[in-house]
């Protein structure tokens, strides 16, 4: 059985003549142990998925079922990594991660939490900014606060809303990188939503695109064939990096221009023209 | 280098910025235009200031002087007229025109309130003194100690208010803020508030110290106590506690959805969720409202201690204003200026304490 299932999920928003079906008909399901990534164009209700999965929002039809149970609000099961990092910026960076030990893990003595709160954020590398306020930090050191503070709940799953958007090309490899090495530590379930696709062969296991919004929905899974650990410049050279890469971002391309063809042909200009004013006022 | 240190904390805190560079005696040419800005212009301003009014206060003498000459002449002759002219030039105080003091005038009745005090202070002394054995003698009779009863100093005074102002601000802080966060948290208490508050904000001071007055004198009846001081400081409260309600309850209502977000992923129960995340995020806006209370506080005060008859810079500048005498109108002037130092070194203050306590640093205005 699966460890998170999606089934027959859609979403909207307001009601009656305003409401708009953003995710419709989505079918996913992830095995424990899986990396899975989901690519879309921005807009297209990615983060809407994922706030159905990790229990934000609820599904306006269909059911989220993780571990066998439907997804019933948040839980400490899957620790979520937002995409603008949502650190607090009045605690400092042990702080921010301490507050998600203590409650992941009720009534412990307080040695106990200062010494898993170091844990992960030495796993992140910034045992030295451990006193730092979050504005005193670089964009990619606050997303690995993030990250921290994510896994120091021990999730069983860890869902990942673009994590490394905001940061430029080579924080993200590297934070890719840092990832990838501790999601192989412990071969966690994650689900990785991006918009970069060379992002997703890299890490993922499994890419699937999701069409763009409104009605957003699924299209066909991509399976990447490529052992790990991965190798970023030996990757260029791989023949099935090559050809899914091409693959998907074909399949990309079809939607955008699927989709702009359906928007020239829906926006019709008015016949008007500007009434003779010159003569008018004469 | 100490002193300096200390010297640049003060300039800090009443917001002319450090100038460590001063001090040190390192000068770089930004700090000549820092030197410039800072202490030059303002200086030059403030003596501008003091020269106008100068000007102005020997323009408004001569026009009272003129004009009580020839009444004298007119109502009683040329005799009585030049009687008054030299009088006033012999400044006599009989006969000085009343009118707007000049700053040397002003200067002067602060040295006399000064002076008032000291011996005040000296004769309070005395009289503790000389009533300390007797005192003794009737607390152990179980009567109550024979206490001063003269009139209070101008310091004394500005000490009455301030306290008047603090007790207003703490009861302001205390109905305000967790009303704030009550009526921020729950739209249906918004609901429910929101005519109130829209309602009474705008309320005059002199109103709602009627309304007090008409509550506490029923409470009060039986105790024979002085009433004044209670009516005043809770009339403050109730004027001024509106900014902070409102931006209290705006904070908290508007906190980033980001956080809430997170307070939801973390699964922090509601207290947690308040304390930990809604009120550091609403604290900014909390004491933005909490300065603009205190400094409100400050400012109906004195219309409030006037109506009270409550000791205090407000009565004081009644009663000189009532008295009449010479000098009244100097020390009335300097009231204003105590007042306004005041009320500023409270702004000071609250500016101090909310870059201390909150995340996000406040630059002064």
């Amino acid at each position: 059985m699966a460890y998170l299932e999606l089934k027959n999920i859609y979403k909207t928003y307001g009601t009656g003549d305003n409401a708009t079906e953003v995710l419709s008909d989505i079918n996913l399901s992830i095995e424990e142990g899986e990396f899975v990534a989901i690519v879309g164009f921005t807009g297209s209700g990615k983060t809407t998925l994922v706030n159905l999965i990790n229990g934000l929002l609820e599904p306006t039809k269909g059911e989220v079922i993780f571990k066998g149970k439907p997804v019933v609000g948040t839980s400490h099961e899957r620790g979520v990594i937002f995409q603008n990092y949502s650190l607090l910026p009045w605690l400092t960076v042990e702080q921010n991660v301490l507050m998600a030990v203590k409650e992941a893990f009720p009534k412990r003595e307080k040695a106990v939490y200062k010494r898993k709160a170091a844990h992960y954020i030495d796993m992140v590398g910034l045992t030295p900014a451990i006193n730092k306020l979050p504005k005193e930090l670089s964009g990619g050191m606050r997303q690995r606060v993030a990250v921290a503070r994510a896994l120091s709940m021990k999730p069983d799953m860890i869902i990942m809303d673009e994590p490394l958007g905001a940061l430029d090309a080579l924080t993200r490899g590297t934070l890719q990188d840092q990832i990838l090495n501790i999601w192989g530590k412990d071969k966690r379930t994650a689900l990785l939503i991006t918009n970069d696709v060379d992002e997703g062969i890299y890490m993922a296991d499994r890419i699937i695109p999701l069409r763009p919004g409104p009605n957003a929905t699924l299209g066909p899974e991509f399976k990447i064939d490529i052992e790990r650990p991965r190798d970023k410049t030996l990757m260029n050279d791989n023949p099935n990096y090559k050809k899914t890469r091409n693959a998907i971002i074909e399949y990309l391309m079809d939607i955008g221009a699927e989709r702009k063809a359906q928007a020239s042909e829906e926006i019709i200009l008015p016949d008007l023209a500007p009434k003779d004013f010159v003569n008018q006022f004469k | 280098m100490k002193q300096s240190v200390t010297l640049g904390k003060v300039t800090k805190f009443i917001g002319l910025g450090s100038f460590m560079g001063l001090f040190s005696g390192k000068l770089e040419k930004d700090d000549y235009k820092a030197l410039l800005r800072k202490v030059i212009v303002p200086i030059a301003s403030v003596l501008l200031f003091l020269g106008l009014w100068h000007l102005g206060a020997k323009a408004l003498y001569n026009v009272e002087a003129e004009f009580r000459i020839e009444k004298a002449l007119n109502e009683q002759g040329q005799a009585a007229a030049d009687e008054m002219a030299a009088c006033i030039a012999s400044g006599d105080i009989t006969c000085q025109p009343n009118t707007l003091p000049s700053p040397a005038q002003v200067w002067a009745s602060f040295q006399s309130l000064l002076n008032d005090h000291a011996l005040i202070s000296a004769d309070k002394a005395a009289f503790a003194e000389k009533t300390a054995a007797l005192n003794e003698k009737r607390v152990a009779e179980g009567k109550d100690p024979i206490v001063y009863t003269g009139r209070p100093s101008f310091v004394d005074q500005i000490f009455r208010s301030l306290k008047t102002v603090f007790a207003g601000f703490f009861l302001a802080l205390l109905i305000a803020v967790p009303l704030g966060i009550f009526i921020g948290l729950s739209p249906s208490l918004k609901s429910a508030f929101n005519w109130f508050i829209q309602i009474f904000k705008p309320v005059s001071p002199v109103v709602w110290y009627l309304l007090v007055f008409m509550i506490v004198k029923t409470l009060l009846i039986d105790s024979s106590e002085d009433s004044s001081f209670t009516i005043s400081f809770i009339s403050v409260g109730l004027c001024s506690m509106w900014a902070t309600l409102v931006n209290t309850s705006m904070g908290v209502s508007t906190v980033d959805n980001d956080y809430i977000n997170v307070a939801k992923v973390l699964k922090l129960g509601n207290f947690q969720k308040v304390f930990k995340v809604v009120l550091p995020s609403s604290l900014p806006l909390i004491f933005t409202g909490l300065k603009i209370t205190l400094s409100v506080a400050w400012m109906v005060l004195i219309a409030i201690e006037l109506l009270a008859q409550s000791p205090g810079l407000g009565l004081f500048v009644w009663e000189e204003f009532q008295n009449g005498a010479n000098d009244s109108n100097a020390k009335i002037i300097v009231a204003m200026f105590v007042i306004g130092i005041i009320g500023f070194l409270l702004d000071r203050l609250m500016l101090a304490i909310q870059n201390w306590v909150s995340f996000e640093k406040t630059d002064a205005i």
